[in-house]
């Protein structure tokens, strides 16, 4: 049977995980898709950024021509400051990340596990130059840690798991996985359906990752 | 009378030895202390233990020392960059050794030794490989109110080597935007730091409610050139 339902796009997926980012929150957002959810707070909510090389109060690329290399974010890429926004330190911005200061981050993954274990800075390939950064702090540092990601992975399989077979970033630390077919959240028993794109059922949705979903 | 203000950047680094362990400030291309970097390559130091959060980019700074067969060990979080062919060519053939942390367990391993801390636990990398020790022993690890924790120790540097925006003769520093970064967490963690300045102010110039590194940390202070950060090789926005 053809599916009779069309996946979020980049910017629906953003703009879904924008939804659920409260008024006052202290956000991290992580390189790559993640980046994409500042576009999508909606109108009259208030949501401050931080970036794990000091900033918070981070605000959108400059226009060309102002870019200042001396302000980027944690991809490197220039960025701006809002007023109001602050500079801090390495050891200070870790420990704001890392002492469950920041409300929310949203993070990419190549694998969760049912029961939120991540897995999103190592393919484990032979050969491959390792490179960790900021994404074990961040993973176990937040209030929440979202991901956002495509349900399947280019081969189909579905990036949701029972195990997680990638190398871990942290253990039993995502709780809600956003993607283009559905919402997910993580809990000790297993994954619940918050919700999934028009015409795709709870059913099809349990068969597409293959492990059940908790009434 | 105290004056920390350096005549040269190879007056600074006099105290910089064979197998020194230097920590070096910067994350991408802000706050690179780029002059000093250069001058430890003059310098002709060997054996370098280097702890930055990269492993240097393109084929100048921090990618030139590699390249120039100084660093025996890299301690860095994020070393796989668009232009680090320097240090993954080298880390290939076997020639660097490489201890992969997590970003935030190097800012506080570098504050734990500023600190005068032993080791510290924390939740960060526990049940991963990072909680391995580079021979591939498991780290100590302790549960505590529930939660697993890894227990992790300072790195102490030698030397120190950042860049700041004003510095003054007793060494107080402020430092510019994200540029910050490593530099103050550094400062602390060495036995000699060395730091760049855009501009030396005579004292009381510095405000001292925004002084960010006080001076007592501060060994060198070498005024160079104002030099806008560019982008480097980094790849552009998408």
């Amino acid at each position: 049977m053809t599916p009779t339902y069309q996946p979020r796009s980049k910017d629906e997926l953003a703009r879904r995980v924008a939804a659920d980012i409260h008024d006052g929150a202290y956000v991290n957002l992580g390189i790559g898709m993640p980046t994409r959810v500042a576009n999508h707070i909606p109108p009259g909510r208030e949501v401050i950024l931080q970036s794990e090389n000091g900033i918070l109060g981070m605000g959108p690329a400059p226009a060309p021509g102002q870019e200042d290399y001396d302000l980027i974010n944690a991809g490197k890429q220039p960025v701006t400051l809002l007023p109001g926004g602050a500079f801090f330190h390495h050891a200070d911005s870790f420990a704001m990340m890392r002492g469950g200061h920041l409300d929310i981050c949203v993070l990419g993954a190549f694998q969760v596990s049912a029961t939120g274990d991540l897995a999103n800075w190592s393919t484990g390939e032979p050969g491959a130059i390792p490179a960790v950064g900021g994404a074990m702090d961040l993973a176990i540092g937040a209030k929440q840690t979202w991901v956002m990601m495509d349900l399947l992975s280019k081969s189909g399989q579905s990036k949701v798991v029972a195990q997680c077979t990638y190398p871990l970033t942290g253990l039993a630390c995502v709780k809600r996985i956003y993607t283009d077919l559905a919402t997910l959240e993580c809990s000790p028993q297993g994954l619940r359906l918050i919700d999934a794109v028009d015409g795709l059922g709870r059913e099809a949705l349990q068969e597409l990752i293959g492990l059940p979903l908790l009434d | 009378m105290i004056d920390k203000i350096a005549s040269s950047v190879a007056d600074a680094l006099k105290g910089v030895q064979d197998g020194s362990t230097v920590l070096i400030g910067g994350f991408g291309t802000a706050g690179i202390p780029l002059e000093l970097i250069e001058g430890l390559i003059d310098h002709g130091a060997r054996d370098l233990t280097v702890v930055n959060n990269n492993a240097g980019n393109g084929d100048t700074g921090l990618a030139a020392l590699l390249q120039a067969g100084r660093v025996r060990k890299i301690i860095c979080s994020f070393p796989r960059q668009a232009d680090s062919q320097v240090f993954d060519g080298l880390y290939r053939q076997g020639r660097i050794e490489l201890e992969l942390v997590p970003q935030g367990n190097l800012a506080e391993r570098l504050r734990a030794a500023g600190a005068g801390i032993g080791a510290f636990y924390t939740p960060t990398g526990f049940g991963t490989e990072l909680a391995l020790n580079p021979d591939g022993s498991p780290k100590e690890t302790r549960v505590i109110n529930g939660r697993g924790h890894v227990l992790e120790y300072p790195i102490h540097g030698d030397v120190a080597l950042i860049q700041a925006e004003r510095g003054d003769r007793w060494g107080n520093l402020t430092y510019r935007q994200a540029a910050r970064n490593f530099g103050p967490v550094m400062a602390t963690a060495a036995r000699c730091t060395v730091a760049t300045v855009h501009e030396v102010v005579e004292l009381g110039q510095l405000d001292p409610e925004a002084i960010v590194t006080p001076g007592i940390h501060v060994s060198h202070v070498v005024p160079v050139p104002r030099r806008a950060t560019t982008a480097g090789g980094f790849k552009t926005a998408a």
